[in-house]
């Protein structure tokens, strides 16, 4: 048999959202959240566990986290958690066969659900951003 | 049809962290905005706060129900990344098994201090 | 030649073609080959190639056959997107570049001809046929399985694939997984499993269902945007989610076979239809 040459595109496939559509670029940043929530989470359950070690041992730890390094680093999990979390309602409800219309019979120019759903996407990434936003005045200018 | 019932419970804890973890963030961010409208309680990371909240049984039974769906939502969901990187069927199950152990260590380290605390600072 | 087919042939503008060359007998490795091709009113990507075959270089590989949308075997990534080029032409690509690859996911045989097999094994692995438990009823019928309109409806527009493959060159899932059945044989899957008059459901479902099955599309909802028949395969995958998603509240749709409806046997044609005219071709038997 003669040779074949691979075409399969690899990682690029889930970062690259080339020409595609919103939804796939929506897809590569719930990706990319959810990791970056999970590591979150996972430092975030052992920095918390600090507290076995009574008040004091509480307060140096909350110090020794508070460079402007980890301010930031917080704040992009702050704006992951928006993003991951309005998406994701939006991915339970298409999922589950929500807003994104029926099946029919395809007439030309076709209707499809990706193209029945955007306005909807649209609504979505507004509160996302309203989301991020708040998120970033509590962050900068109300926290300590 | 074990995948359907994983990703069930998938979608059903995505339900679960998005009404705690809402509370969550409301209470751990917003908390320094809502004490300046006059409804919060002060810095939610002061060590004060943190072992006001530790202490009352409420906070320790949300802290770890939303620590076990919080931890099956993420490891499901690195799972079905490692699913989708064409890995051989015993790597797969591998990987499964060690999300799985990972997961169940995690919520069991992470109950243990919520329990701990709960218990000492009660007193 | 009349005024108006002058003016079809006229040329419109020039416009590189940059396609991709692969020879597995060759030494050259992939590179992308230039081709200047004239451009007249009407013309697809496909005659384009064709004219190239003509004029320029008849080395040049790819497969087509109908020319018209149909066939499903001119699937290319046309300016950065999954495309039949038969169906689309090379002004409303609006660039005066055209650059040609072969469907991306799939391994190259040579130039722009795609290694289709896998698509067409995973297509196999769903069952794509209605299932009956009454096989000597399916074989010899006795009269037509029963389906109301509506049940039609829910699946019909599935039903249209013409197993092109851009859906798989499309998805971001396929791009990483080997395993993964795809957009296009999870909607043929859905397609059967969501038809009335099936009832192969048990077999079917195992392939549907696993973990290489529908739980790893993430609606990247790229599949239905380059759907050319709009089949719409993120629909059918999310639907049969969402099937199996309710049968964990123990309220999955029931769907068995439907039943057999006899012909009908006392009928009298209507008066006003005339009769057939002679046959012009003489019979076998006569």
């Amino acid at each position: 048999m003669q040779q074949r040459l691979k075409n399969r595109l690899g990682l690029w496939g889930w970062l690259g959202g080339g020409r595609y559509g919103l939804d796939r670029y929506a897809y590569s940043l719930h990706r990319l959240t959810g990791l970056g929530i999970l590591a979150y989470f996972i430092m975030h359950i052992f920095v918390t566990g600090q507290r076995v070690g009574g008040p004091e041992n509480w307060d140096s730890t909350m110090a020794a986290f508070g460079s402007p390094l980890f301010k930031v680093g917080e704040f992009l999990v702050v704006l992951a958690f928006a993003f991951h979390a309005i998406n994701g309602i939006r991915l339970i409800l298409v999922e589950l066969g929500w807003l994104i219309g029926k099946p029919g019979v395809p007439s030309f120019p076709y209707s499809y659900s990706t193209l029945r759903h955007k306005p909807v996407f649209i609504i979505f990434m507004v509160f996302a951003a309203a989301l991020m936003i708040i998120g970033g005045v509590d962050f900068y200018f109300v926290m300590k | 049809m074990r995948e359907s019932r994983l990703w069930f419970w998938h979608i059903l804890s995505a339900v679960v962290i998005l009404v705690l973890l809402g509370v969550h963030m409301g209470t751990m961010h917003l908390g320094e905005l809502l004490h300046r409208i006059g409804i919060g309680t002060g810095d939610p990371v002061d060590s004060s706060q943190v072992f006001e909240r530790s202490r009352q049984a409420v906070y320790m039974v949300t802290y770890i129900l939303l620590l076990g769906t919080g931890l099956f939502h993420g490891m499901y969901g690195l799972r079905s990344m490692f699913f989708e990187l064409s890995l051989s069927k015993s790597l797969e199950k591998t990987i499964g098994g060690v999300l799985a152990v990972a997961g169940v260590g995690l919520f069991l380290y992470g109950s243990y201090v919520a329990v701990v605390v709960f218990q000492t600072s009660g007193v | 030649m009349n005024k108006s087919e002058t003016r079809d042939k006229a040329i419109l503008k020039t416009v590189k073609f940059e396609v991709l060359r692969y020879n597995p007998a060759g030494n050259e490795s992939p590179h992308l080959e230039n081709y200047s091709v004239p451009v007249t009113k009407g013309m697809t990507v496909l005659d384009g190639l064709n004219w190239i075959k003509e004029h320029l270089d008849s080395t040049l590989s790819w497969r087509s056959s109908c020319r018209m949308g149909i066939c499903g075997s001119c699937g290319m990534f046309i300016n950065g997107l999954p495309r039949l080029a038969c169906n689309n032409q090379i002004v409303h690509l609006h660039s005066d570049r055209v650059v040609i690859k072969p469907l991306p996911n799939y391994d190259i045989i040579r130039d722009l001809v795609p290694d289709l097999e896998g698509l067409f094994e995973k297509h196999r692995s769903v069952k794509p046929h209605l299932i009956r438990k009454d096989t000597a009823e399916q074989d010899s019928p006795t009269g037509e399985f029963f389906q109301s309109e509506q049940e039609l409806l829910n699946y019909i527009q599935f039903a249209y694939c013409i197993k092109c493959g851009l859906c798989m060159a499309a998805c971001p899932t396929v791009a990483t997984s080997e395993e993964y059945i795809g957009p296009q044989p999870l909607t043929a899957g859905w397609r059967y499993l969501s038809d009335t008059r099936d009832e192969g459901a048990e077999q079917r479902q195992d392939v549907l269902y696993s973990s290489h099955g529908v739980y790893r599309c993430h609606f990247a909802g790229a599949c239905s945007q380059v759907c050319p028949k709009g089949v719409d395969p993120a629909l059918a995958i999310q639907m049969a989610k969402r099937d199996a998603f309710m049968k964990g509240f123990g309220r999955g749709k029931k769907r068995s076979g439907s039943s057999v409806i006899p012909p009908i046997q006392d009928w009298t044609p209507r008066g006003d239809i005339p009769d057939a005219p002679a046959k012009t071709v003489p019979q076998k038997s006569e």
